[in-house]
């Protein structure tokens, strides 16, 4: 019974992540467009999007391959599967200990080595430049992401999310210089992943320092939706990462009552609307930066991480 | 009897080799040759396979060869019968793929005599129980593994890369000989069992330490030492490639393990920094090197080196951890090691063989002349995919396995007590991850730019599929490529036996465990499961695609590019793979490699066609080999007088040598 009930829960977090990443990519778009003054699209056009797209045919370039095909679906299964292994509302459910921070950070990066590959599979050039510029940020990104895993994981003791959350949850944890460094890496990291301003514009189609758009350029119907919605997944991903390990506050513990769990839920929500407002507000205040500035930013995420992880090696001493 | 096995099986595999030359230029004289070799590797796999998981006790034999007071001394031990695995892992492979790929050979006579002694001599270093046989069969398998460099040895540059290895080989070779000589010590005793209990003290201890680095880590090819692999994988014939490359590497990476962790004795804490920092440093330069490369065989080389960099940080860790008596660090640092040998036997062989394939199809190396293979070629493509996802260190693969475990074995590292080792692990660890990410951006321009895209060229546009014998061997190194990543739990009990071996601490077994997850401390501090990682991502995309399928649209029409409305039919308006690699060249290859563009663009209205070019210099080159060069040139012209000499003046210089030497001896304490 308990078995069965775990696996609920489990369940319910997929079925979750999937149905609030496109409200949260249109929470954020409203937000900006109020911001700027503008009425903006609904808050659930995201989703009229993607069944519009889905409705769609495809069209294919003569000489796309099976790659171009398959990827949009690897993509999203990387990613989706990657976003409900994060806790969301609730610690310690059934698969967590399935991957740990590190394999979820090489999940996404699995996820971006199909998309790039897809990018260059037609022959364009907008394809070609899209995946060589998203690989360099990504050079850099994924370290910095590994950094501040090591922080994270050297205060908690432990690499597995649920782990480190139920830690931060605890009385053991204090203000430490480390953790404020990682979250400031976290989210230039957050930022350059999924394609934001200053790295990247998502609202823009031709702008020559494009390099997220550049890449699913050649996509149409069923599998532009499906990029598009692993690009919503994404966002919803980095949002609750940095939930769950800096304000973990409201996630139900293991096995509780379904109290616990919808007070999780609906803590979990009001953080997503204040990290969507956040970056929204973080968005409409800066300009974007040219393409080589952005080594600059994320060699400052990257740095900071190694600084971090640097003063606990040296302050850790068994 | 079972002790004389493996010897019987390469006492054939000399056979064949003498075969080889008398069939001369029979024409089924390549099937002869890789049949045997195929039968003789999977003999000695299954052999190895069987000791190693059987935990059976060491078997030694001694023949009454070599040296008459000595003998050949062989034995098999765990860690033997481990390498013995990834040699005929490999062997085998190569041999099935030389089944097929042979068959081009414009010069099999070059070729099939030096396979099966190149093969011989990789088995005989890792069963070889004595320090004269070791260094014998070590020379054997270098001088075999030039003399296939030198296949090819009328196309331009194979020549200078077949000079540059036999330097670096015989420069390796001369390091460990010096290292046995201070192992054996004054008696001189060369049995490793002798030297295994005799104690060395901790000068001469570090001094091996430094003679080994040198003389195995030429071998695998650590930074600065690399410079010969790039040069000389390449030029070799793909199968033999894949083997220097792939398991070569492996052989000297054994004959640093053997000698560090078995022969010296107790470590002391600052040899794991020494070998840390030189994984790392090893491990991030590779990848630099090789994402500058657009010669698809020399990516692959260089990137060797970044993969024994990693091999070399497991390793630096073993040691800092076995040094201050932590075990479970110890044994975890080893086994990530260990089982990062394997997996990259398993996609660096399997890349290299996906290599030949386009090499056979079109003629090509260079990935400026490819393009568009995935359609021409769709088995090869495949394959070469997985293969690059498996060395990117992606989940569910087997690469990410192994990485992941040496970053479990960083995170344990913070309670190392030595200050130097608590600043230089981080910033270790650092390297580790750019050059995984590094790695990463290599393989997507290496497919993308290969097998992605339009044809560049016609012979690229003309490629067929390779036979099936090449096929197969891919394919077999792809499932493995895959169980490795989604079982290896398996994986790392079966290098258990071999790290109890050289360690005092082991990991806790991981077959048992719920759901084939692998926790390498405890649960709650890290565990990770490529099954289900597996299976969810399956089990996602599929249900995706059939709910998109069934639910909502399934139309299709092919059409022309879109290309933000201006398609360009030429193929050269596509990516190139110097263009892919441009931002990061700017990134790092500013600092590193003093990279420099220059364009020349001509004014509006000019018909002169616009220039660019990039300048690269090699830091390592400029910074070890060219003073060495220099110097030798140097004395060779000054010395170069003693040439033209008189009758006299040679009888003279005789005479004052014959002087000075005996001046020397009598004066000698």
């Amino acid at each position: 019974m308990a078995v069965i009930l775990d696996l609920a829960v489990q369940g319910a977090q997929m079925a979750l992540v999937l149905l609030l990443a496109p409200l949260l990519t249109g929470f954020v778009r409203k937000v900006k467009a109020r911001l700027l003054r503008r009425q903006g699209p609904p808050i659930l056009q995201p989703y009229r999007d993607i069944i519009r797209l889905l409705h769609k045919e495809v069209v294919l370039a003569h000489n796309a391959s099976w790659l171009f095909r398959v990827a949009p679906y690897l993509i999203f299964a990387a990613t989706w599967v990657a976003a409900a292994l994060v806790p969301t509302f609730a610690m310690g459910l059934h698969f967590s200990w399935s991957a740990d921070l590190i394999a979820i950070t090489a999940l996404i990066g699995s996820a971006r080595f199909f998309l790039a590959l897809a990018g260059m599979d037609v022959g364009t050039s907008f394809g070609g430049i899209g995946a060589s510029r998203e690989v360099m940020i990504a050079s850099l990104a994924e370290p910095a992401m590994i950094m501040i895993t090591f922080t994270v994981a050297l205060i908690a003791g432990s690499t597995q999310l649920s782990n480190i959350a139920a830690f931060m949850l605890s009385r053991e944890v204090g203000l430490s210089v480390s953790l404020g460094l990682a979250l400031v890496a976290l989210v230039i990291v957050s930022i350059a992943e999924n394609a934001r301003v200053p790295v990247d514009n998502p609202a823009t189609h031709l702008e020559l320092t494009m390099v997220h758009e550049a890449m699913v350029l050649e996509y149409s119907g069923r599998h532009l939706a499906m990029i598009e919605f692993a690009a919503s997944l994404k966002l919803l991903l980095y949002v609750s990462l940095i939930a769950c390990i800096f304000v973990p506050w409201g996630l139900a513990a293991p096995a509780a009552k379904p109290v616990a769990f919808a007070m999780g839920l609906a803590a979990y929500v009001a953080k997503l609307a204040m990290g969507a407002f956040l970056l929204s507000l973080f968005e409409t205040a800066i300009a974007k930066m040219r393409v080589f500035r952005v080594p600059e930013f994320l060699g400052a995420a990257f740095m900071l991480g190694l600084l971090a992880s640097l003063l606990l090696f040296v302050v850790q001493s068994r | 009897m079972l002790e004389s096995l493996p010897l019987v099986v390469v006492a054939l595999l000399f056979a064949t080799s003498v075969a080889a030359v008398v069939l001369g230029r029979r024409p089924d004289v390549s099937t002869i040759v890789y049949g045997a070799t195929t039968a003789a590797s999977t003999i000695l796999l299954v052999f190895g396979l069987a000791h190693l998981l059987g935990s059976a006790a060491p078997l030694t034999k001694t023949l009454p060869l070599g040296l008459p007071w000595l003998g050949a001394h062989f034995r098999v031990d765990m860690l033997s019968a481990l390498f013995l695995i990834v040699v005929n892992l490999g062997a085998a492979a190569a041999s099935v793929y030389g089944l097929g790929y042979g068959r081009h050979e414009h010069a099999p006579h070059r070729v099939l005599p030096f396979f099966p002694a190149f093969l011989a001599g990789m088995n005989l270093v890792v069963l070889a129980d004595d320090a004269f046989t070791f260094l014998l069969s070590w020379e054997l398998m270098s001088l075999a593994s030039w003399a296939l460099v030198m296949a090819h040895h009328r196309v331009s540059d194979n020549t200078k890369a077949g000079y540059i290895y036999l330097v670096m080989a015989g420069f390796g070779t001369f390091c460990l000989l010096l290292a046995f000589g201070l192992l054996a010590g004054a008696d001189g005793s060369y049995g490793f069992d002798a030297m295994r209990s005799g104690a060395v003290s901790p000068t001469i201890a570090a001094l091996v330490l430094a003679l080994v680095l040198l003389g195995a880590g030429s071998k695998a090819g650590l930074v600065p030492l690399h410079v010969w692999l790039p040069l000389a994988h390449p030029a070799a014939p793909s199968h033999v490639s894949a083997l220097m490359s792939g398991v070569m590497t492996k052989v000297a990476v054994y004959g640093f393990v053997r000698i560090v962790f078995d022969l010296i004795g107790a470590p002391v804490w600052w040899w794991g920094l020494v070998v840390l920092v030189l994984g790392g440093v090893t491990a991030a330069l590779g990848v630099l090197y090789a994402l500058m490369q657009h010669d698809l065989k020399r990516l692959l080389a260089y990137h060797t080196v970044e993969n024994i960099g990693i091999i070399f940080i497991g390793l630096g860790l073993a040691l800092a951890f076995e040094a201050n008596r932590m075990p479970d660090g110890a044994a975890l640092a080893m086994t990530a090691a260990l089982f990062h040998v394997l997996n990259h036997s398993l996609f660096k062989s399997l890349l290299f063989f996906g290599s030949g394939a386009v090499l056979t199809a079109t003629g090509e190396r260079d990935m400026e002349h490819l393009g568009g293979l995935l359609h021409r070629m769709p088995l090869t493509g495949f394959a070469f995919l997985v293969g690059c996802v498996a060395i990117s260190a992606l989940p569910p693969l087997n690469g990410f396995v192994s990485e992941w475990l040496t970053f479990q074995a960083i995170l344990i590292s913070p309670s190392l007590p030595q200050w130097a080792l608590k600043f230089a692990i981080p910033a270790i660890g650092a390297l580790l991850a750019l050059s995984a990410a590094l790695a990463a951006a290599c393989f997507v321009k290496a497919f993308g730019i290969t097998f992605l895209g339009r044809p560049r060229t016609p012979a690229a546009e003309r490629a067929k599929e390779v036979d099936r014998y090449s096929i197969a061997a891919m394919f077999g190194l792809t499932s493995l490529c895959v169980l490795a990543g989604i079982f290896p739990g398996f994986v790392i009990d079966g290098l258990a036996p071999a790290v109890a071996e050289l360690m005092a601490g082991r990991m806790p077994p991981q077959a048992d465990a719920a759901w084939l997850t692998i926790s390498p401390i405890a649960e709650s501090r890290s565990s990770y499961n490529g099954l289900l990682v597996f299976v969810f991502i399956a089990m996602s995309a599929m249900l995706a695609a059939f709910a998109v399928h069934r639910l909502a649209s399934r139309a299709l029409r092919r059409s022309d590019a879109w290309d933000c409305g201006f398609p360009d039919a030429n193929p050269a308006t596509q990516y190139t793979a110097g263009s892919f690699a441009q931002p990061i060249r700017r990134v790092f290859g500013t600092l590193i490699f003093s990279a420099h563009e220059q364009v020349d663009m001509p004014p509006p209205g000019s018909t002169k066609p616009a220039r660019f070019e990039v300048s690269l210099r090699d830091p390592v080159w400029d910074a070890f080999y060219a003073p060495v060069v220099a110097s030798v040139s140097f004395a060779a012209d000054r010395l170069n007088v003693l040439q033209f000499q008189t009758i006299r003046r040679y009888l003279s210089l005789v005479f004052v040598t014959l002087v000075t030497l005996l001046l020397v001896l009598a004066l000698w304490p």
